[in-house]
This record gives structure tokens, sequence and C-alpha cells, in this order.
């Protein structure tokens, strides 16, 4: 239970590969005054899933649907990140060791510190074997 | 239950005999036609060269078009004073169509429609709505002589006034309908919004236009009713070339009526049991209005089983027009095709379009269907298997390798009437 002020709902929203969706999906979310802290695209054969990180996902999520886009929410975990030399590396061992398959991740400068949004394969896994191994997770109240 | 068992089951020997001696007759019964007089002189035949059914491929086919040439009485083998009846059908482009009827093509007509409703259990005592156009569409008057032959209680009620229709329904008890799979969906709709539960309604005949297995499942849960499919034609009499029987696993085409063939709508060629293509009817027992080797345009295919209701070889459920075949790489392909197998993946929707290139001197297919909202998992290595799962299973049935783009949903145009789901862009320099 402690570790589920960990899990961050990120938003996946289907999109095809033409012009005017990004700034569709932004303009709408704007519309709402809904913030988007990180957001990553990932590309396939003529389509692609628009991740975001926002202040508001049930907003968002209600926003992009009314407007017709497929919307999902997708579990992710953020990572404060050592602004050192190996610090990505430290991240990376940690969830290694733990046999944690990291699917995707996308990064973003936060105030203090550079942050690493991360989807993993076994989020609860993840969440202990980060702090175990000395690595500071993000409380979902920060952003959302 | 048969109407007239013998003849429903024959088979075989028995049945080819019948057929030939029916073709003779027709192709006597053709001869006072100026435009097979003409036909068969152009292709240098004499009606006596046909000794056996095979060699009807032989003779030219016969397409809607000729039949609007002759407009309005050039396909009639009979003075005009022995048609008893005319009807037309209306083209899309151009003039109708028109048909006439004997007095013995009506007899006949009746006949075939009494054994479909037979067939499919309907006996006296079924009180029977009839909510087709009586005008100059054959599916009104050709039901309700079928109807009254058989005995049981018409109702012709025609189309329109749906609330109305509802009403005799309740009030009068109706046991079975007959519309159009659209009119149908429309009355479950108003039903309901009526709060009125159609409890009376065993068996519902729809026809006239094409209809998914998906629809029949709709139909039968909101009408509580069990759906069969009925074809038919107006230049072939009109409903009741070929209905469903209680098996509901492709429908009984009356061969002593009807010669079959199933051709390759771009070659001609004939082709074998389990083949799809199209559907080529020679009317065995027309008089007013005979004709050979009649292009239907509808794609079919002969099935190579046996049914167990005994009753004679039966065909596929019309699954396209052949003026839709796209011919890619040299294979035939329908947009049916690729809607059925749309229709199975419950991952994508039922909306399509397919575009057709060439790239190097090679077609190109690409389709576009879009993804079902409800399977999104925000995930695109699911996305990515979604679309391998739909170029696999297109690959199966077509045999075909295709591009697959998924798109998002709602975003495919949706027709209203037919649909033109197919841009060919190879004849576009
Ligand atoms: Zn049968």
């Amino acid at each position: 239970m402690e570790q589920k002020k960990y899990v961050i709902r990120q938003i996946s929203v289907f999109s095809e590969n033409k012009p005017g969706r990004l700034a569709a999906i932004a303009k709408a979310l704007q519309e709402e005054e809904i913030n988007i802290l990180a957001f990553s695209i990932a590309e396939a054969d003529g389509f692609g899933v628009v991740r975001a990180l926002v202040d508001k996902p049930k907003k968002a999520y209600e926003k992009l649907s009314g407007i017709g886009f497929n919307v999902a929410f997708t579990d992710v975990i953020a990572v404060q990140m050592k602004d050192i030399p190996g610090g990505l590396y430290e991240i990376a061992r940690i969830l290694g060791e733990g046999k944690i398959n990291i699917e995707y991740s996308y990064a973003y400068s936060g105030k203090e510190a550079a942050v690493l949004i991360l989807r993993v394969d076994n989020v609860e896994a993840a969440i202990s074997a980060i702090r175990n191994g000395g690595g500071t997770l993000l409380e979902s109240s920060m952003f959302q | 239950m048969f109407w007239n068992e013998k003849i429903e089951t024959l088979k075989g020997k028995d049945l080819e005999q019948l057929q030939l001696k029916r073709l003779k007759w027709t192709l006597r019964q053709v001869g006072s036609v100026g435009f097979y007089q003409q036909q068969l002189k152009d292709a240098g035949i004499r009606i006596g060269e046909i000794r056996k059914l095979e060699d009807i491929r032989k003779l030219p086919f016969t397409r809607k078009q000729d039949l609007r040439d002759g407009y309005p009485f050039g396909f009639l083998a009979v003075p005009l004073s022995k048609v008893i009846r005319i009807h037309t059908t209306s083209g899309t482009t151009g003039k109708p169509t028109v048909v006439g009827y004997t007095r013995g093509d009506l007899e006949a007509w009746a006949e075939l429609i009494a054994r479909n409703l037979t067939m499919v259990g309907l006996k006296v005592g079924d009180i029977f709505q009839n909510m087709v156009n009586y005008g100059m569409f054959t599916g009104g008057l050709g039901f309700h002589y079928g109807a009254e032959k058989v005995g049981l209680t018409v109702i012709p009620s025609a189309t329109g006034n749906t609330r109305r229709q509802i009403e005799m329904i309740q009030d009068f008890g109706v046991t079975a309908i007959h519309c159009t799979p659209s009119y149908a969906m429309h009355l479950s709709e108003v039903a309901e919004e009526m709060g009125v539960e159609l409890a009376t309604l065993r068996t519902g005949l729809f026809g006239a236009e094409p209809w998914s297995d998906a629809m029949r499942g709709e139909l039968e849960s909101r009408l509580g009713v069990t759906a069969f499919d009925s074809y038919g034609l107006s230049e072939l009499f009109g409903p009741g070339v070929a209905f469903e029987c209680p098996e509901r696993d492709g429908l009984h085409i009356w061969h002593d009526s009807y010669l079959v063939e199933i051709i390759d709508p771009a070659s001609g060629e004939v082709l074998g049991p389990g083949e799809r293509g199209e559907l080529v009817v020679t009317p065995l027992v027309k008089e007013a209005m005979p004709l050979l080797r009649y292009r239907t345009g509808d794609i079919t295919m002969l099935l190579p089983d046996e049914c167990p209701c005994g009753r004679a070889q039966k065909i596929a459920r019309i699954t396209g027009r052949s003026d839709d075949m796209l011919v890619i790489r040299g294979i035939n392909v329908f947009p049916s095709q690729i809607e059925h197998v749309l229709l199975r993946i419950p991952e994508v929707g039922s909306q399509f379009m397919v575009y057709v290139d060439r790239v190097n001197h090679l077609d190109e297919m690409t389709i576009e269907v879009e993804i079902n909202r409800a399977h999104f998992s925000g995930e695109l290595a699911d996305l990515s298997r979604i679309q391998k799962k739909v170029v696999k299973e297109l690959r199966e049935t077509l045999e075909l390798r295709t591009t697959v783009k998924l798109v998002e949903p709602g975003s495919l145009p949706r027709f209203e009437g037919k649909a033109k789901r197919v841009i060919d862009r190879r004849g576009v320099v």
C-alpha cells in the first residue's frame, strides 16, 4: 500500500502519423488548463502513441476522449536522477539486478533535478528495487 | 417440411435429365427472341449442338445491359397478349429492366415461394405480414401469391407507417414477417421505443439487400425470430430463387428451375464447388422472358457439402458484387472478403478503406482500418501486434500480402447506401 503513492498515471493517446494531431492534443489540454509536465512520441508504421505526464490525468482523459481521441491510462514511475555522470547507469543497474524490464522511458528537467519517467513490466517490483537500492522515487502527488 | 419433396430432393442423374429436358425447351423458347437469334448467329452456334448440360458453356453470356438495351419488350418470347403481368427493376443508371410473366410463369414463381415458406416451417395457421413494396418491386406480389398458395393468413401491409405495422403484428398475432433486414432493424427500434413486445413473432424472412451474420444475431435477439436469408432477382422471377433451410448454412437454389454456374468474373471461366465467383443462371422454366447464362453480378460459390435436410446443392450467402472485384497481382479480391476478415478480429473495427497503387509495375494494396476503442491498451507494442495479426489474417484469406494501416476510431468515412471503400489509383498517371 505504501508503494501506491509512487504509481503515476500517464495518459497514452493513439495517434496517426499525420500533421496536426499533436497540435490538436496540445490545444485540447491547453483549453482545459491542463499542464503537460513531460511527453514523448513513439512511432511505428504509420501510427504512434503520444505519452504524456499531465497534472490532471482524469480531466485530460475525458477531454481527449470527448473529441474523439483513443486514450488509455498507463502506470509509470518517476525517478529522480542525480545530475552527475553515471546517474542513469545507477537506475538501470538497480532495475537490471532486480530483473525488471524497462519498456520505455523519457526524461525531463524538473525544478531540482532531472526526472526519469519509466514504464516497466512490473511496477511494484521496480518500486521496491529502487527504494531498497537507494534511489529516489517521486510521489504522484508531486505531479497530480 | 417439404412443399414438393420429390422435386426438392432431386439429385444426380435424375436431376440432370430433367435439367437437360428443360434446357432444350428453353433453347427453343429463346428462338423467338431477336437478341438471341442474333447472338447465337454471331457466335456461330446452332441450338441443336447443345446436347448435354456442359454444352451450355459454348453459349455467350447475357448481361444486365443487354436487357436494358432491349427496353421495353425486346426480350419477350411470347406475344404481349400472353403476358399477364409486368414488373420493372430500377437501374441505378439508364433505363429500367422490364420483366414479363405469363400465367404459367406466375404459377411457377408462386410454387418456388411456397417451397421456401414450407422449408422454413411456415404452414396453414401462420399469420404472415409482408412488409415490402407492392408496386413494381417483385418482393411484394411475389411473396404474396406464394404465401396464399401455402394457405398462410397474409397481411399485405407493404412499407411505411411502422407504428401501424407494429400494432398489426400485435393485434393480429403475426407469427412471420418478410422485409428487408434494414427495415427489420428499424421495426425493432420503433417497437422498443413504443415499449411493445412482439411476442407472437417466430420467423423472419429477410432479403433484397446483403446482411451479415452479426446482423442476423441482432435481429434474432431484438425481434425474437429465427431469421432466414432470401435471395432472388427480378430477371429470374424475383425473390424465391434461393433460400435458407433450417440449417441456415447456405441457400438452397432450386436446381429444377435454375441451371447454376459459378464463373470467374474476369475470365468467364467456369469454377468448381468451393470456388468463389459470379453466379450465372439459366432459368429453365421461364416462358415470357427466357434467358441464357444470365450474369447476376452476385458473388457466391457452390457449397461442396450435402445438406442434412435432404435437398440438393446449396450456394453460399451472397458476399458482394462482381463489379466490386479487384484483380491484384492476378488474384481476384472482393472487398467483402476483407470485411469478413475484419469482422472476426475484435481489436479492429469493421469500417475500412482499400487503396490500390502500382509501384514499380507491381500492384500494392493498402487497407486502412480503425483500431477498436476498447482494445487500445496504450502500448505501441500491442498496436504493432494487432497490425501484424490483421496482415496475417488477410494473407490467409486473400492469399495476398497487403499493407495495413491502423487509424483512429471514427476517422474513416461512413457510408449510407452503397459504400465506396475502394480507391483504385492504378489507372491514374
Ligand atoms: Zn438444407
